[in-house]
């Protein structure tokens, strides 16, 4: 128990890479999604297939496989990656690890927003085009705004999923909470209490984050709440 | 590429142990599922507590934290129990053990939600005749809940097996030689990781594709005595 509150502070600067790593990921994710999933429903074959492969190939194999193949993998690539000047950047787990994620959240997010766009009613987008509204300002104005808040219950899924998600990144050597934990637990040997207390950590997290985008939520809906409250 | 240097055999072996850790994992997964269902339906407020505590937190908690705590947290606590008891064992966890049960607990949690929703959309009305026909309380579960609800169930406990397949993966950080340590292993040897870890992907995507087809099929025959509008 005392290695525990002896820790905490290591504890502590872990958390906060774990945030900040998976802070940075949604971020990028998600200004990588929104494009994409417009291009994947109204551009044309040509754009719109490489970005269905996309999101299939990252939603169809493991997070670890893509950490692993970017991390490990681009040192099958050495001589090429330090020809351009990006040799130095792969060699940081820190950069792999957030690349790995945002290219994972990204392909998560894009299917989520496509759905949104998807279910966008198709009278409010005549209504925008009988406003004399089309292409790009049709997008900006009608679309997105009510495609993301359609689909923000299951991007808030998507967000936690990749919080958990992001534990991965102990395994190539980042400092977060799974790693700090990983370290105290083979040197002092308390195993489980360890452990439980990264356990209680993320649950900590989790339900915070949980909380902020229920309230974002409420912030984007603010306009339906004088008919539901 | 296509020889994979002679570690060909060695990644369908690798292959192999994944679905099996998967489809035992889904079993267990399947069974959870069903009594956490019960618990959450159950009359007891002290039960359905229960319930909850174990689909919250488990959901709240990285798989990876969970694999950890299980393979090394897991026998220290009972050492340290049974040591302060006074009978000193020594207890070491199969890899191939611990991780079907640690992911199959986590998905019996998933599943658990699931089997709710399909519960509940059965309509009351098929309960109420059953009985009427003198069917007592297990026999209507059997007969006549059981079957109705897994045509709800299957789209969800698909998106169940997709994810729990992929979470297969961590088993490799407490060294069990499914696909991913295979991979691993190769790529050390070889040095070539960008070519054994992609070939472990398209594994996974290959198996990610073929589970989908079975669950298009599934769902398809679930829905045989179903008319359609």
């Amino acid at each position: 128990m005392e290695i525990i509150i002896e820790s905490i502070p290591r504890f502590l600067n872990a958390s906060w890479v774990t945030i900040q790593i998976t802070a940075l990921s949604v971020f990028i994710g998600f200004c990588m999604a929104i494009p994409l999933s417009v291009i994947r429903v109204s551009a044309g074959k040509i754009l719109s297939l490489p970005v269905y492969a996309f999101t299939f190939y990252f939603r169809g194999t493991p997070l670890l496989v893509q950490i692993f193949l970017i991390y490990y993998g681009s040192g099958q690539f050495q001589e090429q990656l330090q020809a351009v000047g990006l040799w130095h950047l792969f060699q940081s787990p820190w950069f792999c690890a957030v690349l790995s994620l945002t290219l994972n959240t990204a392909a998560y997010s894009t299917e989520i927003f496509r759905g949104g766009i998807q279910g966008v009613p198709s009278g409010e987008i005549e209504a925008a085009r009988a406003c004399g509204m089309s292409g790009v300002l049709l997008y900006r104005r009608i679309i997105i705004p009510r495609a993301i808040r359609i689909a923000w219950p299951s991007y808030t899924n998507e967000v936690i999923f990749l919080l958990q998600a992001s534990s991965l990144v102990s395994i190539i050597t980042v400092m977060d909470i799974t790693g700090v934990a990983g370290e105290i637990a083979t040197r002092s040997f308390a195993f489980y209490e360890t452990y439980l207390f990264a356990a209680g950590l993320y649950l900590v997290i989790v339900y915070g984050v949980l909380w902020l985008f229920r309230r974002i939520e409420r912030r984007l809906n603010a306009y339906l709440s004088a008919e539901s409250a | 590429m296509l020889g994979l240097e002679g570690y060909g055999p060695l990644l369908l072996q690798g292959a192999r142990l994944t679905v099996y850790v998967g489809v035992s994992s889904m079993a267990i997964a399947i069974f959870l599922g069903l009594i956490g269902m019960l618990c959450k339906l159950s009359a007891s407020p002290v039960v359905r507590f229960f319930a909850d505590i174990y689909t919250t937190v488990i959901r709240g908690i990285p798989e990876l934290v969970l694999i950890l705590l299980v393979y090394y947290g897991l026998p220290t606590l009972i050492q340290d129990i049974t040591a302060a008891l006074g009978y000193p064992v020594d207890i070491s966890l199969n890899p191939f053990a611990a991780g079907v049960l640690t992911i199959g607990f986590i998905y019996g949690a998933f599943s658990t939600e699931v089997f709710r929703g399909a519960y509940l959309a059965v309509p009351r009305g098929q309960v109420e005749a059953a009985r009427a026909c003198g069917m007592s309380g297990p026999l209507t579960f059997r007969r006549i809940l059981l079957p109705q609800m897994m045509r709800f169930a299957l789209p969800g406990l698909g998106n169940v097996w997709m994810v729990l397949i992929k979470a297969t993966a961590l088993i490799s950080v407490i060294q069990l030689p499914e696909l991913m340590r295979s991979a691993d292993i190769a790529a050390k040897n070889t040095r070539k990781p960008f070519t054994f870890f992609l070939a472990a992907s398209l594994i996974y995507l290959g198996i990610t594709i073929i589970s989908n087809i079975v669950q298009q099929w599934a769902e398809k025959r679930a829905e045989r005595g179903i008319r359609r509008a």
